[in-house]
Formats: structure tokens, C-alpha cells, sequence
């Protein structure tokens, strides 16, 4: 369990790192996950920290708490166009996730043929 | 016999307490996501903040003394981030045989995402300097704010639109895709990781590991084409007007 956080820790950190010294548009941790991934692909033994990894994975609703908590506060920041807003972020995440999941599925079928 | 009040002092400069109750909190707020039958509208991320902001408030607590103790739980977030990568090698032969069709729903979602943003917004009144602060905001919050930063828009009400976003995506996902009745889990979590990034990855892995496993690309890869395309498309998209 150390040990697998460890690592995990270790790849956030290298992907701190690299993101800031070449001044990437990427967070760490995102650099990180693609750099763990090559990792993987290149040491399969590496695998072992799926038990870890699984657990932190589960319970990855907890991890927005404390930033959703913060937002809270921050409301008042949406002043007149509170409405607008919602409005907005209502309509265009259901028309995201819908031509999202129709564009996978059309390429797919497409390609399956 | 120490006074309760001196307790609560002590107890409330550390960092034990709002750790405690951030944790309880979210346990309540899991147990209800579960005692309702996992019913989408039941989110226990919304429950969590919607507790403690009532908690907050009533013992006068301010978030940056709260935060001192839920820091720990959002540093998590960072190693789990990384942690994404095991479902992804996991699922590695499902996903090479799913780039292409991930590759062109990044960018149908992701442009559907910006664009209709800023059309319903700027519909509904919304003022202008406004807009650019919404462009990225189904993209994680430390790329979103750094893109916010880079057009010239608002950070911190950035953030509140990204948690927004994702709650809001979280919980109409489900019901939209079994309202459609699409079952192909890749897809599902696809679309969810690329419209509500980390929260609705969460969301995506309470119902499939699959699922899961592709929001956490959706998330990536939407990070990666919105850093890239917004600083280009924000300002003729709201100059637009």
C-alpha cells in the first residue's frame, strides 16, 4: 500500500515537474497519468498497484468535496447572470454528453462494419 | 471539568475536525446515494458540500479554516488522477480498438461543450466578459482556470462553473443514456469524461469500470484539445456577438 502510493506519488511529482519546466498547458498529475500509463506498458510488473489504485478510484466523489465546499461560498460570484449560467451549463452538458455518446457510437458502427 | 466551548476551540484550530466531519459527511451522503437505489439525482458529492456548507454556516466555521483539515482529502485528488492509468492499461485492447471513435467524440464533445455555452448563455443574457470564464468549463478545474487565466477571464468564478458543470453532469448522465437506451459502457463514459471531466469520471466508475475507465481518457484528452483550441476559438465565439 506504501509502496503503491509511493509510486503514484512519484509519477504526480515527475509530472509536476515536466509540466512546469516545459511550461505545458497540461496539470501534473494529468501528465502524470500519461506517463504511468507508458510506464505500465513498458514494466507489466508495475500492474501490482491495481489493488491501490482501485480503492483510491472507488472513492473519487469524496476527493471534490472539499473544492464543491469551497464553491459554495463562491456563488455570490455568479451575481445577475446566476440564471444564464445554469441555464447554460444545464443545456450544453446534456448537449455534450449527447453528441459525445452519438458521435462514439456512430464511429464505432461505422467501423465495425 | 473542561467547558464544551474550550473543546471546541482546541478541537477546531486543527486540522482532526473538519477532516472528521468532510469524511462523515460524504459517508452520509454515500448512504443516502445508496438507501435511494443509486438514483442519479441522490449524489453524494452534492449531499457531502450541501452538509457541510450547513454546518459551516451554523458554527460560523470560514472555508479557509475548514480547508485546513479537507486539505488532505483534496490532495488525494492528484495521486488518484494518476491513479487513472491502471484502468486505461487494464482496458488497453478495449481502447485501441476504440481510438477512433474516441478521437472524433473528443472533438463533437468538446466543441459541443464550448459552443453551446456560450450560444444558451449569451441567449439568456449573459454578459459578455462573463462568457469567456465559461468557455472551459467541462474541463478539470487546474486546466480550466489556467485557460480562464490565458483569455482574460475570471479564475475563481471558473472554478465554480467547472464543480458546477461536473456535479450537473453527473447526475443528468445516467438518465439521459438510458433514456436513449445506449448500453455500450465505452461510450457512456466517454461522453461523461469529456462534458464533466473528474466528477462525472467518478460518477462513470460508481456505475462501470469500463465506463470509468474511458471517462478518465475523456477527461485527459479533453484537457489536453480544450488548452490547445480554446485560446482560439473563445474569442471569435464570444466576439461573435
Amino acid at each position: 500500500m506504501i509502496q503503491h502510493l509511493t509510486i503514484l506519488l512519484a509519477f504526480q511529482l515527475l509530472g509536476e515537474a515536466i509540466s512546469r519546466a516545459a511550461g505545458l498547458p497540461l496539470p501534473g498529475p494529468v501528465l502524470g497519468m500519461a506517463l504511468l500509463f507508458l510506464a505500465l506498458l513498458g514494466v507489466p510488473r508495475l500492474a501490482a498497484i491495481a489493488s491501490t489504485a482501485q480503492g483510491l478510484l472507488a472513492h473519487l466523489s469524496l476527493l471534490f468535496v472539499p473544492a464543491g465546499v469551497g464553491v459554495v461560498g463562491q456563488l455570490d460570484r455568479l451575481g445577475n447572470d446566476g440564471v444564464g449560467l445554469a441555464l447554460a451549463i444545464l443545456g450544453s452538458t446534456a448537449i455534450a454528453i449527447i453528441a459525445g455518446v452519438y458521435t462514439f457510437l456512430a464511429v464505432a458502427r461505422v467501423l465495425d462494419r | 471539568m473542561t467547558d464544551v466551548a474550550d473543546i471546541w476551540i482546541y478541537l477546531s484550530q486543527g486540522p482532526l475536525l473538519w477532516l472528521t466531519v468532510t469524511l462523515i459527511a460524504y459517508g452520509i451522503g454515500d448512504w443516502a446515494f445508496r438507501a435511494s437505489g443509486r438514483k442519479p439525482i441522490v449524489n453524494p458529492v452534492l449531499l457531502a458540500v450541501a452538509l457541510l456548507a450547513v454546518v459551516l454556516t451554523v458554527t460560523g466555521t470560514s472555508y479557509q479554516t475548514y480547508f485546513e483539515g479537507a486539505q488532505f482529502v483534496h490532495f488525494m485528488l492528484g495521486p488518484a488522477t494518476v491513479a487513472l492509468a491502471v484502468p486505461l492499461y487494464t482496458n488497453l485492447s478495449l481502447i485501441r480498438r476504440s481510438l477512433l471513435p474516441m478521437l472524433a467524440a473528443l472533438v463533437v464533445g468538446a466543441g459541443a461543450a464550448m459552443v453551446s455555452a456560450v450560444v444558451i448563455a449569451r441567449a439568456a443574457g449573459v454578459a459578455p466578459d462573463t462568457l469567456l470564464s465559461l468557455v472551459p468549463k467541462s474541463v478539470t478545474a487546474p486546466v480550466a482556470i489556467g485557460i480562464t487565466e490565458a483569455l482574460g477571464g475570471q479564475p475563481s468564478l471558473t472554478a465554480v462553473l467547472v464543480i458546477v458543470t461536473g456535479v450537473t453532469g453527473a447526475i443528468i448522465g445516467t438518465p439521459i443514456f438510458n433514456a436513449l437506451r445506449i448500453t455500450d459502457y465505452r461510450a457512456r463514459g466517454f461522453a461523461m469524461g469529456v462534458a464533466s471531466h473528474g466528477i462525472g469520471t467518478a460518477r462513470a466508475f460508481q456505475v462501470n469500470e469500463t465506463a470509468g475507465a474511458f471517462a478518465g481518457i475523456g477527461m485527459g484528452l479533453n484537457a489536453l484539445l480544450t488548452a490547445l483550441i480554446a485560446p482560439l476559438l473563445a474569442p471569435w465565439l464570444v466576439g461573435a456577438y
